[in-house]
């Protein structure tokens, strides 16, 4: 078989084949991939071609066998988040630690728990502290490629006859990790220090046992250690389910099998992505964008460190390059530095994430594995939020952003998928997956606890090309994510429904919505010295739409105290039930005391505040942008959805140019015949004398970049960009046609404004490179 | 798996039953689609020049009577050279206050002109919306797709090349 007989015989007795040491053997790997671009130099696959039925058999196996793996256990959690959300995943490694087959759930972690491998071997845990059949690891460090401190991994090396022949992970996203404040995806804290606990690839067990040190320090260092522990047996069942299925696909098909195997499968992978791009794509480039908020200078936003109180925008330019030869390159040259927030994310979190989405939509297979990272370009540049270069920064919330840095990549493959007539696979984007209900305290049980609502795994999906996007359906981080049952989270969270409609105009207008989002208006219920949040976006919207569709709605949060509530539930009075369905018309306010304490604004991201009994807590799920111009969208479907309360009449007629009217049960009629025709033609004649031409636009846009004249958030953003990228300030000045010596820097912003911008310039940041006896793995072209 | 034209014409339309929308979904692509697709919209436009490819529901770049490549709208407008963006020559209206941004969402629910804003991109001569920007104020205009297409014609449909641009 070629990996074997390609290997070369070491005098070193290290663990895994041919006594390699790890290093040497990922080393070869790594070698022989780049000698060929081949995964591990297999230009051809001999087991494959030659024994198909054994190939497609251990696939088989392997493949149900991690799903199995993940549904057997998903049962012993006790958090609904990995119970009813199904927030856990299992897979499988070769030696390398690439991964070979991964179950369905949480697939960011396909690259997440194999960067933790990696960085093992990297770092010679094989010398210290050791790797022996039986051992146990965990990890959940963000600096190494975990995606925020919750998702915890646990790792497990699997031997045959003294050989490490393969890993098995399992990850799942627990309720609580210490971190500032409860929940698991914490605002506040804007360094790593605040973010919760986080473990270094640690050896946590030996001999299938886990270490007792490590089981009062762990439980202890969380707020929920109940839930803490049920999950950690959980990941531990599943790996070593997985390991016995390993075990006895080697009793059954051979040793030499499985070893060729675990590399042909991923190169197998590769070359799919291959075929799949040029079976469905068109070559070129495209260029797309996203944008989030980071409202920190409000004052329900409070920070212990006063220089993260400013107001910021995260930026994610991408260009898909589509190569004759269906390899592709995804490059985020441009990218803003990463903040003084919980935001940012390690590069790996972002390549991974990206093969969730691309499970979705390109490579909608089984074997997903690493063979997609082996035929994937991706350039981050070093220092941007999704690739930092300062080991201080927090990555709690790295989601924020994560998606909407993402989806801008669907759009881009849309445009390809509509050009060549797969219209079914066009997506105008994604929902930014939020809101995120968190928060702690006491809760109904009296016990200490803290909340993180998943209902946001079931937001509005983008529109496509040929039907409306699926209404609270789905996010992309969890293609299998629903909302879960309300009388669950009642059970998990000591806050009661007073209602869960769908959400009014949440998605993105156009000839085909944006699925609607849903919102829940939650009544706090038991609970004692409890706290809340909100985290999402507000001022902005981050997806956009596609082809002429509109954006998906930007957020807004509602809380009530001192409502009356009380007393209204033993009055018998009207409450606040039903959905907000205008915002702006403050309906709910009429049913609370006139001592009411509300906000209602677009400040989405705040930090723990103070609930009482009877208090409420508005949890507004985003929607999805829409696709082509509303102009063509069918009045009959415009009728439908306002009587079904997914569009409100007076956005209907603005958006859509129909004409209606509404019958005496209050039902709408709109018109499908000449008269919406008249309307729409009317509005075109409207469009054409409101606008100018883009190039006189663009003279005066460009008179307020040399004026420099925007809100500190924006100018921040195109600052911290061009101090990374001189790319971007060179396409910037060559766009607007800016003199020569224009520039702007966040230096300039700080002595212009006095606005503090730590970070901003390279002495004041510190890699984890610089640490003493540390290998950073690199998974990208920095 | 193969379709009929008349299945791709329904999906074009967005009426394909769910059932056969479903199988595209799930299974692998038929390599016939790009021609039968590009038939069914030649027959719809008004003009004679030929799609090269369709790049929204009223775009496309097609060969011009002078035999360029160039970024066209359904009702005949041409924007200009494939290779450039199209949207410079569009017409643009930008919504940066909050009034203007209401009129599409809740108040409460539209970006905040302070930090985004939303620009729409006309046909100068029709007033379809081809394209919905949703940048920072600032934000030069973005140049969405730039195809190769003579590699997609000739290395991966093996088609025949369309005729150059002229020089």
């Amino acid at each position: 078989m070629a990996v074997i007989t390609r290997t070369q015989k070491k005098a070193a007795m290290g663990i895994t084949w041919d006594r390699e040491t790890l290093i040497q053997h990922r080393a070869g790997v790594l070698d022989r991939t780049r000698e060929t671009g081949c995964y591990n130099g297999l230009e051809k696959l001999p087991l494959k071609e030659a024994e198909p039925i054994v190939f497609e058999r251990l696939f088989s196996k392997l493949r149900s066998g991690v799903v199995d793996a993940r549904e057997t256990s998903k049962k012993i959690a006790a958090s609904p988040i990995v119970e009813q959300e199904g927030e856990l995943c299992f897979t499988l490694y070769n030696a390398a630690g690439d991964c070979v087959v991964t179950s369905t759930g949480i697939i960011i972690h396909v690259g997440t728990m194999g960067a933790a491998i990696k960085y093992m071997i990297a770092n010679g845990w094989e010398d210290n502290p050791g790797i022996e059949d039986g051992d146990l690891f965990t990890n959940n460090d963000c600096s190494i490629g975990n995606v925020h401190p919750c998702d915890v991994a646990t790792i497990v090396p699997i031997f045959y006859a003294g050989t490490l022949i393969g890993w098995a992970g399992g990850v799942t996203h627990v309720i609580d990790t210490g971190a500032l404040s409860p929940g698991s995806m914490a605002t506040g804290q804007t360094q790593r220090f605040g973010d919760g606990y986080q473990v270094t690839c640690r050896k946590v067990g030996s001999n299938d046992e886990l270490f007792r040190d490590w089981l009062h320090e762990s439980q202890r260092s969380v707020r929920t250690p109940r839930y803490w522990i049920l999950d950690e047996r959980t990941r531990v069942a599943g790996c070593h389910k997985i390991r016995e299925m390993v075990l006895e696909a080697i009793e059954e098909e051979g040793l030499a099998a499985w070893q060729q195997f675990s590399y042909e499968l991923v190169e197998d992978g590769r070359r799919g992505l291959l075929k799949r791009i040029r079976s469905l794509c068109v070559p070129g480039k495209t260029h797309q964008v996203s944008f989030v908020d980071v409202p920190y200078e409000h004052p329900d936003v409070n920070l212990v460190q006063p220089y993260a109180k400013i107001n910021t925008i995260m930026h994610a330019p991408s260009t898909i390059e589509i190569k004759p030869d269906a390899t592709w390159a995804l490059d985020f040259e441009g990218s803003s530095r990463w903040g003084w927030h919980s935001f940012n994310c390690h590069q790996v979190s972002f390549t991974s994430g990206i093969w969730v989405m691309m499970t979705q939509t390109l490579i909608p297979t089984e074997r997903i594995n690493d063979g997609a990272y082996y035929g994937t370009h991706f350039h981050l540049p070093k220092g941007a939020w999704m690739n930092p270069d300062d080991r201080r920064t927090a990555h709690a919330y790295s989601w924020h952003f994560l998606v909407s840095g993402w989806s801008p990549l669907w759009r881009g493959l849309s445009r390809s998928y509509f050009a060549r007539g797969y219209l079914e696979e066009v997506n105008a984007g994604n929902a930014n997956t939020s809101n995120w209900l968190q928060g702690g305290g006491i809760n109904q049980d009296g016990q200490v606890h803290s909340v993180n609502s998943f209902e946001c795994a079931a937001d509005g999906v983008g529109a496509s090309a040929v039907r409306d996007g699926v209404e609270h359906g789905a996010a992309i981080w969890n293609p299998e994510g629903d909302m879960g049952d309300m009388e669950i989270w009642e059970l998990a969270e000591p806050l009661l429904y007073l209602g869960r409609n769908v959400k009014a105009d949440s998605g993105g207008g156009g000839k085909y919505r944006g699925g609607s989002g849903f919102e829940s208006l939650r009544m706090v219920w038991g609970a004692k010295d409890w706290t809340m949040y909100f985290m999402g976006n507000g001022y902005m919207t981050s997806d956009c739409g596609l082809m002429g569709g509109y954006p998906s709605a930007a957020g807004y949060r509602f809380e009530a105290h001192r409502t009356g509530l009380k007393e209204a539930i033993a009055e018998g009075l009207a409450l606040p039930l039903g959905q907000d369905f205008d915002p702006d018309a403050r309906g709910y306010e009429d049913a609370l005391a006139s001592g009411a304490i509300v906000k209602r604004d677009q400040q989405c991201v705040t930090t723990e505040a103070v609930f009482e009994e009877y208090d409420l807590y508005l949890n507004y799920i985003r929607g999805g942008p829409g696709f082509g111009d509303p102009l063509d969208r069918d009045p009959r479907l415009i009728e439908d959805d306002i009587n079904n309360f997914r569009v409100s009449p007076q956005h209907a007629k603005q958006l859509y140019g129909v004409v209606m009217s509404q019958s005496d049960d209050g039902s709408w009629h709109v018109e499908a015949g000449e008269a919406t025709a008249e309307r729409r033609a009317q509005v075109k004649q409207e469009r054409l004398a409101r606008a100018e031409p883009t190039r006189a636009w663009m003279q005066r846009e460009r008179q307020r970049v040399v004026d420099k004249d925007a809100t500190f958030q924006v100018k921040q953003m195109f600052a911290s960009s061009f101090g990374l990228s001189e790319k971007f300030l060179r396409e910037f000045k060559t766009f607007w046609d800016l003199p020569d010596d224009w520039q702007l820097t966040e230096e300039e912003l700080h002595r212009d404004l006095g606005v503090p911008v730590f970070g901003a310039t390279k002495d004041t940041r510190e890699d984890l490179s610089s640490l003493p006896d540390v290998h950073v793995v690199t998974f990208v072209e920095e | 798996m193969a379709y009929t034209i008349e299945q791709i014409r329904h999906l074009v339309d967005g009426a394909l039953d769910w059932e056969t929308a479903h199988r595209m979904l799930s299974e692998p692509k038929d390599a016939e689609r790009f021609s039968m697709y590009r038939e069914i919209l030649q027959e719809r436009v008004s003009w004679d020049d030929p799609i090269l490819l369709p790049a929204g529901p009223h775009l496309y770049i097609v060969v011009n009577s002078g035999g360029d490549w160039v970024w066209k709208c359904d009702c005949g407008f041409e924007f200009c050279d494939y290779r450039q963006n199209w949207k410079l020559e569009a017409l643009v209206y930008v919504r940066d206050t909050k009034e203007l941004l209401g009129e599409l969402y809740p108040q409460l629910m539209a970006p905040a002109p302070e930090w985004q804003v939303i620009r729409e991109y006309y046909c100068p001569q029709c007033g379809t919306q081809h394209e919905v920007e949703n940048p920072t104020p600032w934000y030069p205009v973005i140049h969405d797709w730039e195809p190769d297409i003579e590699a997609f014609y000739r290395e991966w449909l093996e088609l025949p090349v369309p005729e150059r641009p002229r020089a």
